[in-house]
């Protein structure tokens, strides 16, 4: 009985602490809040001040990712992205990068399914030079068909890199093919070998020509700056580029019902060691109803995210049928969040012991919940995390951007942390029960045998060179 | 948002590398305010039990940081239980005083901290942090952490199998392999040649007395650096010292280990592996820290292939050939050694070609050293790019702790960008010539590649 009573007040401590915790970081939050505008030719912008160094993170977020690459030209976005630090008619090849670094800058950009992106991170005294920069080669890129067929080589390097050296890594690419049945995140970012292997400069071009415009772009400043000086640089640097009309809302094929588990095996000498992993097609934060990413969110952490998850206490701690064990969800995607759940059998346990005991553990948590406890811990591991990183500007920018550039609004971004502190046991019961249906779903096994009866895999580029 | 061991969706690809390579090696380096255009101000606090921490106040987000360094590192593992060092950084929040691993874990959850150990050649390093409203609590696991780990038997069996699966997939892992095969080939018969990470064998020998007697001889005060910054202040600060570290022995029992030169004469291995892409790591004997031709070889370096996209050797290998996605050299001074080295990854079929490659454009900066105008950009670029390493608590602390273990001092901080600006020409041609003697290239390649020349 006292333990009862001890319990249940340890419970009414946990949850003030985290109501606590919410409000302070509500004020910490208020402090820093994005201030957030829009320039005469659509471009939105975002700036959130941190005077602690006086240093910036310029961003530019395109709202174009390898999900709106026609048919046939997989990793487009990608080599286009590549290709952005090429000539411009102001800036020779290569000259873009050389003279961030002579100001004392770093850059670099990335690509995702549903964004491209650009940044520097620089002296504040620089910032409006950097601007002038981005902005002359988001409509002035000129690029010659020497450097784009070295640069097609680059990237086959990176594939190879990336995937084509790491079975791991095919096996991820060959589960998401699998996955989806229509929608375009079934393809890889950086794009199939064949397909890259052919792609042009007239591809590059046109892609650049549909999607790069003021009006499909993003800028987030984060640093030692003020709204009012972003705001004036922005409108005199960006703001004098015209907007495109032909740019639309992005439209993508969507998923039908998916009513089939599927699986996928691979054999390859090159695994290390034999390991499963599930991927679960949910909604994302764009797409969910209201509650159900955070929900998935915390249901995650709790399964499978570090030592005191579900997965590991109960496969690598308790039963020993795993060396490793864990899971998550990702749900800052456009069209679709993913839960993923992965583990090595320990020696002498076969795959599909370790997988029965996966399921054993996704059915207990659908059938009863997961405790007040764990909510809790969840929950303020979250909000701490949200604050760790407040202490990044760079992380910062990409909090903002990555949520914007999905549609997503500042609003929504800021006020995560507290629909968090909202989610109960009954919400996180309810996401599990939906969304850990194997009809949903693709299992994927890498075992670290040879092949049977297969020609070792091409792995080199057909035409690689020309 | 969640920690990924296998696979990685929502695949974000970035073209332009190796920049935090480049920053973790320029701890120590890279610690100045060229304008002094924010002020940081460092205090030095003593503890009432002497014990010394660097500490910049920053009050405005409620976190703290500490980032602490026992000397010794992985190359005190004892010989035939190498992995050691490893094994322990593992082990110490699992489990200890009077909470279990389960415990432990639950509590570092529950306030929201974040502790985590690492092991390099010299050295054991902690980082710690915490909000502040739960200062004390975190303080209290992290004494536990350091003095009293547990190492129950269930704890450590789960522990090493962890570790042997990730050495199984790192045996398969090109990039690892190269890095350990090519340490390997240029420091026999020492503590730099072995497997940091242990081998099968090695990790099935280690004890539980073995991280315990690990853990006495290396977590000592002598040895001790200590960096914290966030909101705290002097007085508090002194207080937690004592806690976590005064416990400890005054003097560590280091097994003295003797200074060593990468092996010379040149050397080429090829480790097959059936990957498409071969990988390869190079190098050779680089300079100390304290040299004083130090600084002009890390201006070289970053001209050569230290400074990413304006390297010569990404522009030779990468922009005008496309014969490689990465490629970077880089220069770092241990504590009994000195390298350059660097690495780069091609098609089995043109991985010759990248190689010699890179060793002509050794060549040409070992006779001509760079232009004029190479030495002002790499100048520029560093000097300019100072304030990028102070912009978060975190990163504040990793900085101050490098210059601690390089035995700098704090005004180190106010001299580097002269340093830097006072390079010559005539400098960086010295310190090229000294050190980038090609026929003592050492490298490593992993895969199968076609048409490398062998050299004799």
């Amino acid at each position: 009985m006292a333990a009862r009573v001890w319990a249940s007040l340890a419970t009414i401590l946990a949850i003030t602490m985290t109501l606590a915790l919410a409000h302070r970081l509500e004020a910490q939050t208020r402090e820093r809040r994005a201030s957030e505008f829009t320039l005469s030719n659509g471009m939105q912008v975002v700036v959130v001040p941190d005077h602690r160094a006086p240093v910036v993170t310029h961003m530019v977020w395109y709202r174009v990712g390898a999900a709106d690459e026609p048919p046939g030209v997989s990793g487009v976005a990608h080599f286009l992205e590549h290709l952005m630090f090429k000539s411009t008619e102001k800036l020779a090849s290569g000259e873009f990068s050389r003279i961030v670094s002579r100001m004392g800058g770093q850059d670099n950009a990335f690509t995702s399914q549903d964004a491209t992106a650009y940044f520097q991170r620089i002296a504040k005294d620089r910032l409006a030079k950097v601007m002038e920069m981005e902005a002359d080669r988001m409509v002035n890129l000129r690029l010659t068909e020497a450097e784009v067929l070295t640069e097609r080589e680059v990237i086959l390097e990176e594939r190879r890199s990336r995937v084509e050296n790491n079975p791991q890594a095919v096996l991820d690419e060959q589960m998401n093919a699998v996955l989806y049945y229509s929608h375009p995140y079934g393809i890889p970012v950086i794009g199939w070998e064949h397909e890259i292997a052919r792609l042009t400069r007239e591809d590059a071009l046109n892609f650049y020509k549909r999607h790069y415009a003021p009006n499909n772009a993003i800028l987030v400043v984060t640093g030692d700056v003020t709204p009012e000086e972003v705001r004036r640089l922005a409108e005199d640097i960006y703001g004098r580029i015209p907007p495109n009309p032909e740019i639309k809302p992005r439209k993508r094929p969507m998923e039908p019902e998916q009513r089939a588990a599927r699986r996928v095996e691979i054999k390859d000498p090159r695994a290390g060691k034999p390991s499963i992993q599930r991927y679960y097609v949910t909604p994302s934060y764009v797409t969910a109803e209201p509650g159900e990413a955070e929900a998935l969110d915390l249901l995650m952490k709790i399964t499978g995210s570090g030592a005191t998850s579900r997965l590991y206490q109960k496969l690598v701690a308790k039963d020993k049928v795993a060396s490793t064990a864990g899971g998550w969800y990702g749900g800052s995607s456009m069209d679709f969040g993913k839960i993923a759940v992965y583990a090595v059998p320990a020696d002498g346990v076969s795959l599909s012991e370790v997988e029965a005991a996966i399921d054993a553990v996704l059915a207990d948590i659908v059938a009863n919940g997961v405790t007040e406890a764990e909510l809790q811990r969840a929950k303020k591991s979250y909000l701490a995390e949200y604050i760790y990183e407040s202490d990044n500007q760079a992380t910062l920018a990409r909090r903002y951007g990555w949520g914007l550039v999905v549609g997503r609004t500042v609003e929504d971004i800021e006020s995560w942390p507290e629909r968090i502190s909202k989610v109960t046991r009954e919400d996180i019961q309810k996401v599990a029960a939906r969304y850990f249906d194997p009809r949903r779903s693709v299992t994927g096994t890498l075992l670290p045998v040879p092949p049977e009866g297969v020609e070792q895999t091409r792995t080199s580029a057909p035409n690689g060179r020309s | 948002m969640a920690a990924r061991l296998l696979g990685s969706s929502g695949f974000v690809s970035a073209p332009r590398t190796l920049f935090a390579l480049a920053t973790a090696l320029l701890v120590g380096l890279g610690a100045t305010n060229p304008t002094s255009a924010f002020a940081m101000k460092i205090q030095t606090v003593k503890s009432p039990g002497g014990i010394e921490a660097w500490l910049v106040e920053e009050h405005s987000v409620p976190l703290i940081a500490m980032r602490f360094a026992f000397e010794g590192g992985n190359s005190q593992d004892p010989p035939g239980k190498e992995g050691v060092a490893n094994f322990l950084t593992a082990m110490l929040d699992e489990g200890a005083g009077e909470l279990t691993a389960i415990e432990f874990q639950e509590r570092m959850e529950e306030i929201a901290m974040r502790m985590g150990f690492e092991d390099s050649r010299d050295s054991f390093y902690g980082s710690f942090e915490t909000l502040t409203e739960n200062l004390d609590e975190a303080v209290e696991l992290l004494r536990l952490a350091i003095n009293k780990p547990r190492f129950d038997p269930d704890a450590m069996e789960r522990i090493r199998g962890q570790l042997l699966t990730s050495l199984a997939f790192a045996a398969k892992d090109p990039d690892r392999v190269a890095a350990r095969e090519w340490f390997a080939a240029a420091f026999p018969n020492h503590p730099y040649g072995r497997p940091a990470a242990g081998t099968e064998e090695s990790l099935a020998a280690i004890t539980r007395e073995d991280l315990e007697a690990y853990r006495k001889r290396v977590f000592a005060k002598d040895t001790l650096k200590i960096a914290v910054v966030g909101d705290i202040d002097a007085q508090t600060l002194g207080k937690v010292l004592d806690r976590v570290f005064g416990e400890l022995p005054e003097k560590a029992d280091l097994v003295p280990i003797p200074f060593v030169e990468p092996k010379k004469g040149g050397d080429l291995q090829i480790i097959e592996m059936p990957v498409p892409q071969s990988v390869a790591t190079f190098g050779l004997a680089g300079i100390p820290r304290k040299d004083p031709d130090f600084i002009p070889a890390f201006v070289m370096n970053h001209i050569l292939g230290g400074g990413g996209f304006s390297s010569r050797l990404m522009e030779e290998v990468r922009e005008k050939r496309g014969l490689a996605y990465s490629v970077y050299s880089y220069l770092q001074p241990y504590q009994h050694t000195a390298i350059f080295a660097g690495g780069v990854a091609t098609k089995n079929e043109e991985i010759g070609q990248s190689l010699e490659v890179i060793r002509a454009e050794l060549q040409r900066m070992a006779t001509e050293g760079p232009t004029p105008e190479e030495l002002e950009n790499a100048k520029s670029y560093l000097i300019g790019s100072y304030p990028l390493r102070f912009d978060t608590n975190a990163k504040i602390a990793n900085q101050l702790l490098g210059i601690m273990q390089d035995g700098l001092g704090q005004d180190y901080i106010e001299k580097r960008n002269s340093l830097i600006e006072a390079v010559t020409l005539e400098d960086v041609k010295r310190a090229a010539k000294r050190i980038l003697e090609t026929d003592n290239l050492i490298m490593t390649v992993v895969g199968q590649p076609k048409n490398l020349k062998v050299r004799s």
